[in-house]
């Protein structure tokens, strides 16, 4: 294991899934001055799917991202502030150069796990303004460990300063977390982080066990503060990781303080891993799908677990939300047929 | 009837799905087919087919005006700058596939006979091609438009180096075609690359926001645009009844390709392909229609 492990913390992010992107002004000010003392590395800030991403298909922001990165701004001295986007959504004219303008300090930007070519424009240009840039790969349960290493040995090719691989749907298994991270740390020479969802329980042991095998970068939320089940709690995997000797400089009393009172008091937030989320991993489906399911389940009268199943199958990638609609829409007419033929057969 | 005389210059996907959609047609004629290199894929498909083929890439129509009526240009943006004033200088009719936006953006049954008085017309993106027409068929209908966004899923199959390279710009360039052509100035496009296999067929979803909504209306509009956009791309499919769901109208559309030189889950490839050939057409019918005169 590495010396120096990072930690990103992604809570006012990703915790922007399970506010449904209604994160408050004050709220990024109050949860910016409470961490930016604790040791950690990085606090990204911003719409649940990154810049750009406000919008009818994934959810509206409540506030304009500039105005949620301003008062980060403001408020982190310590630590630095960072942004997420997805070639796609956010583009560099609109999204990444406002963002440098206002002092953003470290850029991750993500595509689905087999398309890294798409961020090549956008991390070439961000290194050439001397910003640190991380390639993100998302649902890296949907490709092989050796696609995962020709994809991670792009984005080290652009110039990028690490990769982070993300477990969009909590649904990675142990020994893959193991064997892709192995695979990557042993032919690439740049840093490794590793993103975790808890949809089946296992963020925290599989964040350990990417930094085992040569992960350097925690990339968790407070409380696990996230879409689906949410994430790697970063309390826990810091508690563990100061049993075993390391990370002693992360003030994980003033972090545990934080997530008690921005996290639990504010937003009454209580992870857990639901049927929904168990689902969602279980089918593959990025974890942020939930409440549009919920949604469109109570619309058209289907088993949200059934869209989940159907997602699954037609192999979705984030940022397909509105393909939500169109299987609820598709399985309740298969309900009704079947409702029919049920009756036609009982009269034959 | 005389075919009016069209040049391609790029030899890729896009110049063969051209070349094959170019020869079906009734009003046009593929006359020279420039690329750079002779023993490419395209340059040998185009051979086959008994065209006439030049690796001078532009410089065969300098030396040779009087070969083509009509250029289409399925290079890239940048090459594009450079033809686009000489094919300007020949006084060629020129169909930018590319995303250049030098010329008039261009969506055939939009605007398809105000751009036949123009020198030079870009077909926008794909996504441009598969939405605007309803955004615009719907937008004219309804009395305000606050917010259009469209989100457009393709195969990663059929987003080809050239779109992969340059998604900045089709999120912008899209994201212009809506404001362009609506009563808004307020769209967003969004795109994504899926990789499932078997690849997926492109898919995408209209939002449109508004202070009323006349769905019935609205739908007739809808429909009424599926069969115009079908008569030369018939893949062109509204999925679902469009409904109006959170005080938001949201329209779906499929688009299979045609299957001519490109699989058919490339409609998004096709819908280019199929829009530049129809804007050809109809100015070769205005042109026929002149000789006549």
């Amino acid at each position: 294991m590495l010396d120096k492990i990072k930690i990103f913390d992604a809570t006012l992010r990703d915790g922007s899934h399970a506010l449904k992107h209604q994160l408050e002004l004050f709220t990024i000010e109050e949860y910016c001055k409470s961490v930016d003392n604790t040791g950690l590395d990085c606090v990204v800030v911003g719409h649940g799917n990154g810049l750009g991403a406000s919008s009818i298909q994934i959810g509206m922001s409540k506030y304009p991202e500039q105005e949620m990165l301003k008062t980060a701004r403001k408020n982190l001295i310590n630590t630095k502030l960072g942004i997420y986007m997805i070639p796609g959504f956010g583009t560099i004219k609109d999204n990444l150069i406002p963002a440098i303008d206002i002092g953003v300090d470290i850029f991750k930007i993500g595509t689905h796990c087999t398309e890294a070519d798409v961020m090549k424009e956008h991390i070439e240009f961000l290194k050439s303004n001397g910003k640190e840039t991380y390639g993100v790969l998302m649902s890296t349960h949907m490709a092989s460990n050796e696609r995962l290493l020709e994809e991670a040995k792009k984005v080290e090719s652009y110039g990028a300063d690490g990769i982070i691989f993300m477990d969009s749907a909590g649904a990675l298994l142990p020994d893959k977390v193991k064997d892709f991270i192995t695979l990557v740390r042993k032919n690439t020479k740049f840093h490794i982080g590793y993103h975790g969802h808890n949809n089946l329980g296992l963020s925290i042991s599989n964040t350990l066990i990417a930094l085992e095998n040569g992960a350097d970068i925690i990339d968790g939320t407070l409380m696990g503060f996230g879409a689906g089940a949410g994430n790697c709690q970063l309390e826990a995997i810091i508690a563990i990781l100061q049993k075993m000797g390391k990370l002693e400089n992360v003030n994980l009393y003033q972090l545990m303080d934080t997530a008690e009172e921005i996290i639990e008091k504010e937003f009454k937030y209580q992870n857990g891993i639901k049927e929904l989320t168990i689902i969602s991993g279980m089918s593959g489906v990025f974890s942020a799908f939930k409440e549009k399911v919920k949604n469109a389940a109570a619309i058209y009268n289907v088993d949200p677990r059934d869209i989940f199943m159907e997602l699954g199958k037609l192999k979705v990638v984030g940022g397909q939300e509105d393909m939500i609609i169109d299987v609820a829409m598709n399985l309740a007419q298969k309900n009704k047929k079947d409702a029919t033929s049920y009756i036609v057969e009982s009269l034959l | 009837m005389n075919k009016l005389k069209a040049g391609i210059i790029g030899t890729g996907n896009i110049g063969c799905d051209l070349l094959v959609k170019i020869q079906n047609s009734s009003l046009l004629n593929c006359t020279l087919f420039m690329g750079r290199n002779l023993d490419s894929k395209g340059m040998r498909f185009a051979n086959s087919l008994g065209v006439k083929v030049s690796d001078k890439s532009i410089n065969a129509l300098i030396e040779n005006p009087d070969l083509c009526d009509i250029v289409f240009d399925a290079t890239t943006a940048s090459s594009h700058i450079l033809h686009a004033p000489i094919l300007k200088n020949l006084g060629k009719f020129a169909i930018d596939l590319t995303p250049s936006l030098i010329g008039k953006m261009c969506v055939p049954i939009v605007n398809g006979e105000e751009c036949i008085n123009e020198n030079n017309v870009n077909m926008i993106t794909c996504g441009g091609q598969a939405t605007v027409p309803l955004v615009n068929a719907v937008s004219n209908i309804l009395d305000d438009v606050d917010y259009i966004e469209i989100a457009a899923s393709i195969s990663s199959n059929s987003a080809g180096p050239g779109t992969r390279a340059n998604i900045d710009e089709f999120t912008q360039t899209t994201k212009m075609a809506l404001e362009k052509f609506s009563k808004t100035k307020n769209a967003k496009a969004i795109i994504i690359l899926n990789p499932a296999e078997p690849p997926i067929i492109m898919h995408n979803t209209i939002y449109i926001k508004s202070s009323d909504y006349n769905i019935e209306k609205i739908k007739k509009a809808v429909y009424d645009i599926e069969e115009k956009m079908q008569s030369y791309i018939k893949g062109y499919k509204i999925i679902n009844e469009p409904v109006i769901q959170n005080d938001t109208l949201v329209i779906m559309v499929q688009v299979e390709g045609n299957g001519d030189y490109l699989p058919k889950y490339s409609g998004n490839l096709d819908i280019i392909t199929s829009s530049a050939v129809k804007m050809a057409e109809m100015f070769a019918l205005r042109r026929q229609g002149c000789l006549i005169k």
